[in-house]
């Protein structure tokens, strides 16, 4: 089991407390309707899925609640960081 | 290439079995294929072997990073069943289905392909009417499922717990009695040798680092830590990396690759006469000829390419197997171990062509694609060879994350995804 740092809670806790929410920083289009397919199969279904660094959502569901990001290894699982939702891509 | 027979054990147990040949040749990259297939699994063999049966292409390489059959094809769990929802998908999986029929004696090669029976156990009122409608879809396509009774599923399965107070009360069962499990270490290894026999190159340590394309953008070869190897048809079959070798074209794929494990415990008499799957608790287990229980667990839920999973998703299924089958409780496991599945949106593979001319892809098998592993290979082998899908494969395309005609098993879950 991997320990991950909650950054509002400031503490490393437990994976079981928190839901993977999948990749970061995928922004939903502000005008839906002027999408093409391929802008919604980018949108809905393309992943990085990247060997090395990867960009992801996690939520502190059963601490805080709350959503933030994080920058992983997917070949290790260690975390390099993690960071408030909002902030900008690390 | 020897072929077996009673009369070649015989014979070479005169000498105490000290001198049989090796069972193909550990063959060295040549400057070019005519094809070429990225991914030694039992996928990836399996279309060498049908590219050079069936259609006549012998000049063709296996490349593998690792060694033949050590990646999802040495660590799954070797069901094999195909009562899957939709039509598109019990016409895929039937087709392999039919292939394990007579897929040892085709290759000279035991791959103990025992039809056990598969049988699924719904648990809740849902459970029942998902399965029950499964039976009925399934039977339209002439794939057979059945249903069956709490005390008939006891029968056919005597470690079952279907005592009405237990944690996890049984309520029925679907049972595909064609369904079963196959030995997955011979699959690679009969492919491969049956594969090599006909002339295919099977290159280990070989890992693909890039794929060249002419001015035109059509696939002209790849590179290799072993060299740059020409070809102008490139087939991946590379599972959980298969997003690593696309991005090497230029292509960003739907696909999640995930940590997948399975368990063993310690080898015990038999007990356990079929395989039992339970996707609303997530448990499955068999007994393997060996005598260990062969237990699924599920995948860990993020991102990882590191073959190894957390211990609470062992803990979790083990907790099941000991309320569904009670008399397990005092096993020790023996094993774990991880592999990287990768997982489609809609929980179907994708098997054709790419938007690279020359570039084929066999992929998003997920977490259940050893049971198709001779259906995967021989429509992969055909796309390959004809240049374009099967009417088999056709619906698994790429296209259908742009057209939105997915087939989304997801949804109609034959297994928690």
């Amino acid at each position: 089991m991997i320990l991950i740092h909650c950054p509002y809670c400031d503490e490393k806790r437990p994976e079981i407390e928190f839901a993977n929410a999948g990749q970061a920083h995928i922004a939903r289009p502000l005008d839906p309707s002027g999408q093409s397919d391929a802008d919604w199969e980018a949108y809905l279904f393309i992943r990085a899925n990247p060997r090395g660094r990867h960009h992801e959502r996690w939520r502190h569901i059963h601490g805080c609640g709350r959503f933030f990001n994080a920058v992983r290894d997917t070949v290790t699982d260690k975390f390099e960081t993690t960071y408030k939702a909002g902030e900008p891509r690390r | 290439m020897t072929r077996f027979s009673a009369f070649s054990l015989f014979a070479k147990a005169l000498s105490g079995h000290q001198n049989w040949p090796e069972q193909w040749p550990d063959a060295a990259p040549k400057p070019g294929y005519d094809a070429i297939i990225v991914g030694g699994g039992g996928h990836g063999l399996g279309a060498a072997y049908y590219l050079a049966k069936k259609y006549g292409i012998t000049n063709v390489a296996v490349l593998e990073k690792g060694w033949i059959g050590g990646g999802n094809t040495g660590r799954n769990t070797t069901i094999i069943r195909s009562n899957y929802l939709y039509d598109e998908s019990a016409h895929l999986y039937d087709h392999a289905v039919k292939l394990w029929d007579g897929l040892s004696q085709e290759l000279n090669y035991n791959i103990m392909y025992s039809k056990r029976g598969v049988m699924m156990l719904a648990h809740n009122v849902h459970d029942v009417q998902s399965l029950q409608r499964h039976i009925n879809a399934n039977r339209l396509n002439g794939v057979d499922n059945e249903w069956l009774t709490p005390e008939q599923a006891k029968a056919y399965c005597p470690p079952l717990n279907i005592s009405s107070d237990a944690r996890h009360p049984v309520l029925g069962a679907a049972l595909q009695r064609r369904g079963g499990t196959a030995r997955h270490d011979s699959v690679a290894w009969g492919y491969a040798r049956a594969a090599a026999a006909l002339g295919v190159d099977i290159i280990q340590n070989c890992a693909v680092t890039g794929i060249r394309r002419d001015a035109n953008g059509a696939v002209e070869g790849v590179e290799t830590t072993r060299g740059y190897i020409a070809s102008k048809r490139v087939g991946v079959s590379a599972a959980g990396n298969t997003s690593v070798i696309m991005h090497m074209a230029g292509l960003d794929f739907p696909l999640e690759s995930y940590p997948l494990q399975a368990l063993v415990s310690e080898p015990i008499k038999p007990t356990f006469p079929c395989v039992v799957m339970s996707n609303t608790v997530h448990a499955y287990m068999s007994q393997s000829d060996k005598g260990e229980l062969v237990i699924g667990a599920g995948t860990d839920q993020y991102v990882s390419y590191s073959q190894r999973g957390a211990l609470h998703i062992v803990e979790h299924t083990l907790a099941a197997i000991c309320e569904i089958f009670p008399i397990y409780r005092r096993m020790r496991m023996l094993r774990t171990w991880g592999g990287i599945v990768d997982v489609t949106p809609d929980r179907s593979p994708i098997l054709g062509k790419t938007p690279v001319k020359g570039l084929y892809v066999n992929c998003g098998w997920g977490t259940g694609g050893f049971k198709a592993t001779p259906g995967a290979g021989d429509l992969l082998a055909y796309t390959m060879a004809k240049d374009e899908p099967h009417y088999i494969n056709a619906p698994f395309n790429l296209d259908r994350f742009r057209n939105g005609r997915l087939i989304d098993e997801a949804a109609a879950a034959a297994v928690a995804h």
